[in-house]
């Protein structure tokens, strides 16, 4: 089986700026994987890469084996904020991937309308994003996300702007779906304990110019209830010893 | 919330939020009126409010008959004002470089002295509608279109991203995006325009009209009766204070989310 998505020494600059010096990294079909560093290290600039926001300086992109030009928009993409519309009600919203793709309205909505409940936002189809909560404008954005029937997902940040209890919530629920449905996600975090919690592997980056430290195999069964167990601290407490007192960079 | 059948709480809530200003307007009126009776100033220098009100009630039908030019004016030169910002607003989004071009035109257009280019512009296009569209226009295009390119650009950014990662084009980005993005610049635009719009169209007319407000002060003046030109004054006064009050109207039915927003924010 071909790898679903690989990324080959891709390399980019903003100016003089080195923002990625060769990142080396790959995701499975099915596979949760999670590119975890510091702020400002270039993460998101790895997304706008695959989502054709930026052009890269060297390096290949392969998705199912073919270069992901040749690929017709395989990514759902779920950016930082829910970018949730908010002059769209929810259903609106959830239902916008749809109508970009040339769906009609009703059929878009009809589509997006049986979900609800799975996501638990039964109820608010024709509520204005102001009036949910942090949590439920987040599923809102995730099923916005997932409705699109791509063949990946790309996760960025989702939980950051959450407060710790709504978000210990959403990486709960994150994780039941993602043992329900399978779909293949690169998620975006700089938060250790959901990046060992969610993923099946992880890439460590380092600050700029981001480069891959180390990719880390999570092999704690799922599902994954307690974030506390000893393999998942010992994990936690290696991560960030990578992130915290790297080595001397060695400049190329 | 827990009695939405009892108009009293929203009764209350209404003195709370208007009474501050009746109570302004009032005392201004009446000191005015106490001014006017005890220093018996002729009424041809400083009429006293209840003379300018009893005048405007005699002579409500020229009044009347002079205030329908006025709002016609006002309108058609706003509308057109409207239609061509918007346009421009488009177009400059589309274009970048036209801004650069454009701006420091409408700039200087906005220099210069109404007192000078009314009658000139009067002069050139006559005693019609159009001197009066035009000047209206004048007043009122830059600040749309300065409003509008500004609400455009204040779009999210993740959104435009979110929009072209599934695959939208430019217009379409556009249409769902940067164009709902632009609505509340949009109507503080508008309730700034608004107000000017007013007095536009009363300077045209001032400058030369057969029939409007403008031009029924002029004459009230000329005719030494102050009264009718307060009386005019109080007209346009009240026909301000509706336009304002419509965009408002306006706004709340064209953004039903903005209250919820704003609620969110607070």
């Amino acid at each position: 089986m071909s790898r679903r998505l690989e990324l080959r020494q891709v390399s980019k600059r903003f100016g003089d700026i080195d923002v990625l010096a060769g990142i080396t990294l790959h995701v499975e079909p099915g596979e949760f994987v999670s590119i975890l560093g510091p702020s400002g290290a270039g993460k998101s600039t790895i997304f706008r890469l695959l989502t054709g926001g930026l052009e890269g300086h060297g390096g290949c992109v392969d998705f199912d084996g073919r270069p992901l030009a040749d690929a017709c928009r395989p990514f759902a993409f779920m950016p930082q904020h829910d970018a949730l519309m908010p002059w769209r009600t929810v259903i609106e919203n959830t239902a916008l991937g749809l109508e970009v793709q040339g769906m009609s309205r009703k059929a878009a909505r009809g589509k997006v309308a049986p979900l609800f409940g799975e996501f638990g936002l039964a109820g608010f189809e024709h509520k204005y994003p102001a009036q949910l909560s942090g949590g439920m404008r987040q599923r809102a954005a995730l099923l916005r996300t997932v409705v699109q029937d791509r063949a990946m997902l790309l996760l960025d940040e989702p939980f950051g702007a959450l407060d710790a209890l709504t978000r210990t919530g959403m990486q709960r629920w994150l994780q039941m779906m993602w043992d329900r449905h399978r779909w293949t996600v690169l998620l975006i975090t700089h938060d250790v304990r959901e990046a060992v919690f969610l993923s099946d592997r992880i890439y460590v980056l380092s600050g700029r110019p981001a480069r891959v430290l180390r990719e880390i195999i999570i092999p704690l069964p799922r599902p994954r209830k307690d974030l506390a167990s000893p393999e998942a601290s010992a994990i936690e407490a290696d991560i960030l010893d990578t992130l915290l007192e790297p080595q001397p960079a060695q400049r190329t | 919330m827990s009695q939405p059948f009892s108009a009293a709480p929203r009764i209350a809530a209404l003195f709370a939020k208007v009474g501050p200003a009746l109570l302004s307007v009032g005392t201004l009126v009446l000191a005015w009126e106490l001014y006017a009776r005890i220093s018996s100033i002729s009424p041809t220098t400083l009429p006293a409010p209840s003379r300018v009100l009893a005048q405007a009630i005699q002579q409500r039908q020229a009044l009347f008959d002079n205030t329908v030019p006025t709002i016609s004016a006002t309108l058609a030169g706003f509308a057109c004002s409207l239609a061509v910002a918007f346009i421009l607003s488009v177009l400059i989004d589309f274009f970048k470089p036209l801004r650069r071009a454009l701006f420091p035109v409408f700039i200087i257009s906005q220099t210069l002295p109404l007192v000078a280019i009314a009658p000139l512009v009067v002069l050139w296009f006559g005693f019609g509608l159009t001197p009066k569209i035009m000047l209206v226009a004048l007043v009122t295009f830059f600040p749309m279109l300065v409003a509008l390119v500004q609400g455009y650009d204040s779009t999210d950014r993740d959104i435009s991203a979110l929009l072209s990662s599934m695959g939208a084009s430019r217009m379409r980005i556009f249409l769902l995006a940067r164009l709902p993005s632009s609505l509340p610049y949009f109507f503080a635009g508008l309730r700034i325009s608004i107000t000017y719009a007013v007095v536009g169209a009363i300077f045209a007319e001032y400058a030369g009209a057969a029939k409007g407000l403008g031009i029924y002060m002029l004459n009230a003046k000329n005719n030494f009766r102050p009264d009718l030109v307060l009386a005019a004054v109080l007209i346009s006064a009240l026909l301000t204070l509706a336009l304002f009050a419509a965009t408002v109207l306006i706004q709340r039915a064209a953004m039903p989310w903005e209250r919820l927003e704003a609620a969110r924010k607070s």
